[in-house]
């Protein structure tokens, strides 16, 4: 158990420094980059207690706002999903209920998988592009952005799944 | 009393969320006004010390740009120390006299350690802060030109609010003419900006220059911004002017600092004027 706390305060820091220092400056296309910290929100550890979830993908977001000096998108993005992911696993999956100790989100079927992480990232790129342009007239453009920054985002944390579950 | 705690508890998750996300929208809506200064800036002691980490990697990138660049300037400054009067006979009695110096804007220099021009709203972070002597509004520009003003400041860092925000305004002017317009950003190319408010009587022409006009306190006149590259006319009256700037946004290295040593003294003033 202790030993599980600190693994995921590596993760949060990790995906912390990495996002900050490599994937903001990708600039794809000139102003694409993509969002891998939402990893920890698609993998973080479903409890039936959801408290701690929200804080920390709150503080995740937060964390990224800092370093990127954006307000607060990336905070309400990240707890938007945050709030959003067990029901929306739950529809994907069609169960009414989840079997938190022995569920793991890496041994479902893949598509499933595929499009619980894309439903995320999109959503996530949506509010944060939304919060930032924050007129309706901008439409079109957030549109854009967020369906170029999540395909990136969705490709790099598939990937990065299938690294991650190949190791244990 | 029993049925308001009865719902707390039953919506706890939900609250909890709810809370947490007014606080992150409350943030998003300061961090987009000027005048409120943001809560979650990246002029902090953390977030400025690994951007001057990451930036020691990045800069290599464009050591020769910006070379070129400071030794241009540099012929530049000395081109005009070199102007000298034909009929200056008594060069051996030299005789410096101080009152005719008149010093106005102080300039520092500072590097930038994070650029931002991808969002619609823009900040940069440099890494010199209060106690290398900067404080908030001051003018940031480079020999090709301006850059934005500071807003944040820690001890070691500074956030400057970019000219790629929609919140910068800065006052310009026609380099050939006396008028003056407003410099904003659409939020789309950022090597684009656009100006309002010039008058049709200023007559304007594709590849006109634009300095800036000097009637803030932030700016001292005369600093390179842009050309005009294209412009629309609409009821007797310009409906768009784009303007290419001579800086690229997105490789900014050195910087400077301009403070303006009067401005005390002309805020002071004008104060006092608006309350009588």
């Amino acid at each position: 158990m202790n030993n599980n706390i600190l693994q995921n305060i590596i993760f949060f820091v990790g995906l912390i420094l990495l996002q900050v220092t490599i994937l903001n400056n990708v600039d794809l296309f000139g102003y694409i980059d993509p969002y891998l910290y939402i990893l920890f929100v698609i993998i973080y550890p479903f409890r039936k207690d959801r408290i701690p979830v929200l804080f920390f993908c709150f503080l995740l977001g937060l964390s990224i706002d800092i370093f990127s000096n954006s307000g607060g998108t990336n905070a309400a993005a990240t707890l938007f999903i945050a709030f959003i992911r067990l029901p929306l696993l739950k529809v994907i999956l069609r169960k009414s209920e989840i079997d938190f100790v022995v569920f793991n989100i890496t041994k479902q079927p893949f598509l499933k998988i595929l499009s619980y992480v894309s439903i995320l990232a999109f959503t996530h790129s949506f509010i944060i592009f939304s919060l930032e342009y924050f007129k309706f007239s901008d439409i079109d453009t957030i549109l854009y952005r967020t369906l170029l920054t999540s395909i990136f985002t969705i490709v790099l944390t598939i990937f990065s799944l299938i690294l991650l579950t190949r190791k244990k | 009393m029993q049925q308001i705690v009865n719902f707390i508890l039953k919506y706890k998750y939900f609250l909890f969320f709810l809370l947490l996300e007014i606080i992150a929208i409350s943030f998003t809506i300061q961090n987009h006004s000027y005048h409120n200064s943001a809560f979650s800036n990246s002029a902090n002691f953390l977030s400025g010390g690994i951007h001057k980490r990451v930036n020691r990697f990045k800069e290599y990138a464009h050591l020769r740009e910006h070379n070129d660049q400071l030794l241009k300037e540099n012929a530049q400054l000395k081109n005009i120390l070199g102007l000298e009067l034909k009929n200056n006979d008594s060069a051996s009695a030299h005789v410096i006299d101080t009152t005719k110096y008149f010093q106005k804007y102080s300039y520092r220099t500072a590097k930038v350690i994070e650029n931002q021009y991808q969002k619609k709203f823009n900040y940069l972070t440099i890494d010199k802060g209060e106690r290398h002597g900067i404080a908030p509004e001051m003018g940031v520009a480079n020999s090709k030109g301006i850059i934005g003003i500071t807003t944040n400041i820690s001890s070691g860092y500074t956030t400057v609010l970019s000219i790629l925000n929609e919140n910068a305004k800065i006052n310009v002017k026609l380099s050939k003419s006396f008028h003056f317009g407003t410099l904003e950003w659409n939020g789309e190319d950022y090597n684009i900006l656009q100006l309002s408010d010039l008058p049709i009587q200023a007559n304007i022409q594709i590849g006109d220059t634009l300095i800036t006009g000097g009637k803030s306190v932030i700016f001292p006149e005369g600093i390179p911004v842009g050309t005009i590259s294209n412009f629309k006319v609409e009821n007797n009256d310009y409906s768009t002017i784009d303007i290419k700037l001579f800086n690229d946004m997105s490789a900014i290295g050195p910087v400077y600092i301009i403070s303006n040593i009067d401005k005390k003294e002309i805020e002071q003033l004008q104060e006092s004027t608006t309350n009588e």
